[in-house]
This record gives C-alpha cells, structure tokens and sequence, in this order.
C-alpha cells in the first residue's frame, strides 16, 4: 500500500494524529463525481436559459432574454398553475387519508405497528410505472370501477373516469401515500399520549384537544410529508401521459417535450426553472414554518 | 387514551385503496380472455408469452447490469463520502451537497445529465443510465451510512490506531466492520431504486438499450395487454419477497446486537 510511509508518521508521532491525505482520500472521489455528474449539469440546464436554440437542436452561445418572454405567455403559465393546483390536490388528500391512518397505525399494538407500515410501503416498492397500469385498468369505462358502480346500480351507464383530472391526482395519490405517511407516523408516534389526555381532563373536546395540542406538536411531519408529495407530484409526466391520456398537461410534459422532441433545450431549462422555483418557494415556507412551531413545541 | 374512532375509516380506506389495484391486477394475470374487462377462466398462458418475450428478457438484462454497476460504484462512493464528511463535520455545505441528488426532482436531473452528456458529447447507452444512476444511489448510501456512523462510537477507530495500525488498516478492520449494516442497507436501496428507476434512464439511456421499466413505459402506453398483468405479477411477488426478507433480516441483526 501506498500509504506505509504515513504510517510510519502516525506512528512516529505516538497520539491518534491523521494523515494530512485523510480528508483528500475520504471525501475527493465522491466529491469528483457529484462536481461532474451534478454541479456541472445543474450549471449547464441554467445557463442554457439564457442562450438561444440552434436551428437543429443544438446551443447557440448568444444571449437572449426570450425564453423567459415566451414562457411568460398565459398559454404556460396556465400549464404551470394547472401542475400546481394538480399536485396541491393530491398532496392535501394524501394529508387527509393519511394523517389518521398514520394516527391509527402510531396507536396500534407494538406488534401490529410493524407489518401495518410494511403494509402501507409494500406497493411502494414495485413497479411505478405498473401502479400506474393498473388504475387504466381499473378506471376504463369497463373496468373495475364503473362495473362496480353499475351492478350497485348507483350509475346506469359507464362514467368517463380515464382521462381527466381525477384519474390524474388518482394516481399521483396512489404513486406517493406511502411518502406521506411515513413521517406523518415518525412524528404521531413520538408524542406523548398524555398530553392529549391532560387536555382531555382539563375540559377540551376532542376537536379542541386535537386542533389545539396534537396538530401543532405533530406539525413538522406534516410538513415533511407534504413536500415528499408533493415534489414528485409537480414534475411528474408519466402519470399525466398515461391517466390524462394528454388533456391536461403539467409541466413536466412540457420540459420532457422540448428536450426530447421539440429539441428546444434553451426553451426546455427554463420550464425547468420554474419547476426548481416552485420548489425553492415551497421549501422555504417549509423551513419558516418548522422553526416557528418547533419553539412552541419544545415543551413537549 | 381514548379510542380515536374517527380514523378508522381512513385507516381502512388507505389499505383498501392501496391493495384494490394489486390484487386485481394478480387476478388478471390468470384471465385467459384477453381483455382485462371479463373472466375467460383460469389460464397461466400470459406467463407462457412472457417468458417467450425478447424485449422484456433483454430489458431486464439491462436493467441488472445498470442496477449492479451504479450500485457498486455507488456504494464504494457513497461510504468514503459518508465517514470523510462525520470526520470533518465543519464542512456542513458538503454534507448539503451530498444529500441533493436524493432530494432533486428527477427530471430536472435527467435533463442536466442528458445536457451533461451532450454537452461531452458522450453517447448514451448502457454506461451512461450507469453513471447517471450512480449519483443517486451514492446519496442514499451516503445518507444511511451516515445514520449509522452518528450511532457508532469511534474509541475502537483510536485504539486501533493506539496500538500502532495504520489509516488503512484502521478502516479496512475496523471502520468498514462496525458500518457494514448501514453500507448493505444503503447499498439495497440503491439497487431497488435502480431497478425501478424510469425518467433518469429515459433521458439518458441510448435508443438501442432500453431497460426494463422503459420498456414497461412503451408497453402501457401502446395500449392495455394481459401480458403486462402477468410482468406485473412477478415483478411484486419479487419485491414483496425481497421487502420481507430484509424485514426479517433487519429484525435478525437487531436482536444479534
């Protein structure tokens, strides 16, 4: 080995002293790699907003402000607000159906709380694009759904559930649940029964107790588990393609179009951008908020 | 503590609502009509074409070659990075750093690749799904590792080097025991995310070398086939056993501790 005469220092000088090539050998070849396969990429995406499309695709290096003047257009900025209030959907039913869930599954029996998560990570693991599959099938006018519905004779013919909004965020909830009540459970699981309890006592209602003691305390996983939604959600085109069946586009349609078939890169980056300044805004509330009720939460 | 009954029927709504889909795509795979719409009787016959499907065998090779080859890389990587970054805990935008490409949308870091790539002019094909995979998969080794580091005492590291062992021989013999449950955990993860990994491998992959979850992509979008009920079928009963092995597994390693 290459490093016997470091040895022979660390050695000589007795104590536990590191070799000065320590941090240069532990963290230099990873840090390579992130410079190249991350930094420089991100770099390139933003500075190709500001440059101009070549005539077959490529970059032509002449700065232009037009990509952002184009992107300006309602036509867009409608797609990116329809993304928005899409991925808000879904990441405010994940909230609903997942907070009790999470709840339930925190006060379950030690030896129930295991296989209930398992349970609920499961689906996770298989296949994304097959989750997606399945709710084609089950949502086609002669799938599962509608056939249910029939033979209750709630409908009497097949709705058109494929290819709308619904069947979107449908989806979208299916593909991430799991994501949001992983840390909805981590935070109910951590509170302290008795509080809710004292508060009980001392004459709150359930409501009461609930909005004014287990809501705040658990507010972190909230918030964790609505970015781990809704990130995924936002720039999502997969689940649009397949369950919106091109209607209704979000923005990730938008950017995988320019950079694979339109081959606008420049045009491309910038919807990017706004995804990543979505993003940024969202996180932002999300670090403001956690630092202002974990103060009041410390006592807990 | 009182019952909370009003989240029980969200509680059973989520399950109901998370195993529908699986359990009638199950039941589908052994439909012998070929629409998914109505019951033809028992058949294994999807099975017999699946087998028998060129695309999906060659997919799935693929898939295997990308999933083992970033997640070697990535986990040699990601474990140097994880015990670099608990040794100098000053350097916090590192650590910042590290953790990116697991939080980054993943389209956004398909695009910056498949710039990357261009950019080098690189041509895509295996190898580059290969690397691009790579910067993932050494984030979460990378994260769990570290998990593990910040629960671990570092008194054997200094006696080791007390007794006179050099740098390497303090890490190959004992840093690298003390963390190899957190370097398998992570480096599992980044396996399973590989295998199941579609937008990066999307962007990046060459026309010629699709893994499996693009073909997967070019099979549902062509339309619904029974075939794919049965693909579905396997592919779950792989990742449930996996998923309940390392359950078993992890359980095993906790009670030996």
């Amino acid at each position: 080995m290459t490093a016997v005469p470091k040895d022979a220092r660390t050695r000589a000088a007795g104590r536990a002293r590191r070799p000065r090539a320590e941090p240069l050998v532990l963290l230099g070849p990873g840090l390579l790699y992130l410079l190249a396969f991350l930094l420089v990429p991100l770099a390139l995406v933003l500075s190709y907003t500001i440059f101009k499309r070549g005539r077959f695709g490529g970059i032509v290096h002449e700065a232009t402000g037009d990509n952002f003047t184009r992107a300006a257009d309602p036509l867009y900025l409608d797609v990116l607000l329809t993304s928005v209030k899409l991925a808000t959907m879904t990441t405010l039913l994940a909230l609903a159906i997942g907070y009790p869930t999470a709840y339930v599954i925190a006060r379950l029996p030690a030896r129930w709380k295991t296989p209930a998560l398992v349970a609920v990570v499961l689906p996770f693991w298989t296949n994304f694009l097959i989750r997606t599959y399945a709710w084609i099938v089950l949502l086609n006018s002669e799938g599962l759904v509608n056939s249910a519905l029939t033979d209750l004779g709630v409908i009497d013919r097949p709705l058109g559930l494929l290819y709308t909004d619904g069947a979107i965020v449908t989806g979208l909830l299916y593909a991430y649940l799991p994501l949001m009540i992983l840390p909805l459970y981590s935070a109910i699981e951590r509170l302290d029964p008795q509080l809710a309890e004292a508060s009980a006592n001392l004459g709150a209602g359930p409501a009461r107790t609930f909005l004014s003691v287990t809501l705040p305390l658990t507010l972190p996983g909230v918030l964790t588990g609505c970015v781990f939604v809704f990130v995924p959600s936002l720039g999502n085109f997969v689940i649009p393609e397949l369950l919106g069946g091109g209607r209704t586009i979000m923005v990730g349609n938008l950017v995988r179009d320019q950079f694979l078939k339109a081959r606008d890169w420049p045009f491309g980056s910038v919807l990017a951008l706004s995804i990543v300044a979505v993003l940024i805004a969202l996180l932002t509330v999300q670090a403001w908020a956690a630092r202002r009720f974990s103060g009041e939460g410390d006592h807990a | 503590m009182r019952r909370a009954r009003w989240a029980y029927g969200p509680f059973w709504l989520t399950y109901l609502f998370l195993y529908t889909p699986i359990v009638v795509l199950v039941a589908m795979s052994f439909n012998a009509a070929d629409t998914p719409y109505s019951w033809g009787g028992f058949s294994t016959s999807w099975y017999g074409e699946l087998s028998g499907d060129e695309a999906i065998r060659e997919g799935l090779v693929n898939t295997l070659v990308v999933a083992a080859g970033s997640t070697a890389l990535a986990t040699v990587l990601g474990t140097l990075l994880a015990v670099g970054l608990a040794r100098y805990p000053r350097l916090r935008v590192l650590a910042v750093l590290a953790t990116l490409p697991a939080i980054l949308p993943d389209l956004i870091l398909a695009i910056g690749l498949l710039a990357f790539y261009s950019a080098v002019r690189a041509t895509l094909g295996l190898h580059s799904v290969l690397l691009a995979h790579t910067v993932f998969g050494m984030a979460f080794v990378a994260t769990v590792v570290r998990t593990r580091l910040s629960h671990s005492d570092t008194s054997l590291e200094e006696a080791s080097r007390d007794l006179g062992a050099g740098p390497v021989t303090t890490f190959v013999r004992i840093t690298l025991p003390t963390l190899a449950p957190g370097i398998v955990a992570g480096a599992l993860l980044a396996f399973t995310l590989s295998i199941d990994e579609f937008v990066i491998a999307f962007f990046t992959a060459g026309p010629k070398d699709p893994t499996l979850p693009i073909v997967i992509y070019s099979m549902v979008r062509f339309g619904v086939t029974p075939e794919i009920n049965a693909l579905a079928t396997v592919l779950l009963a792989v990742s449930f056993t996996v998923v309940i092995l390392a359950q078993r597994l992890t359980r095993l390693t906790d009670s030996l501790r």
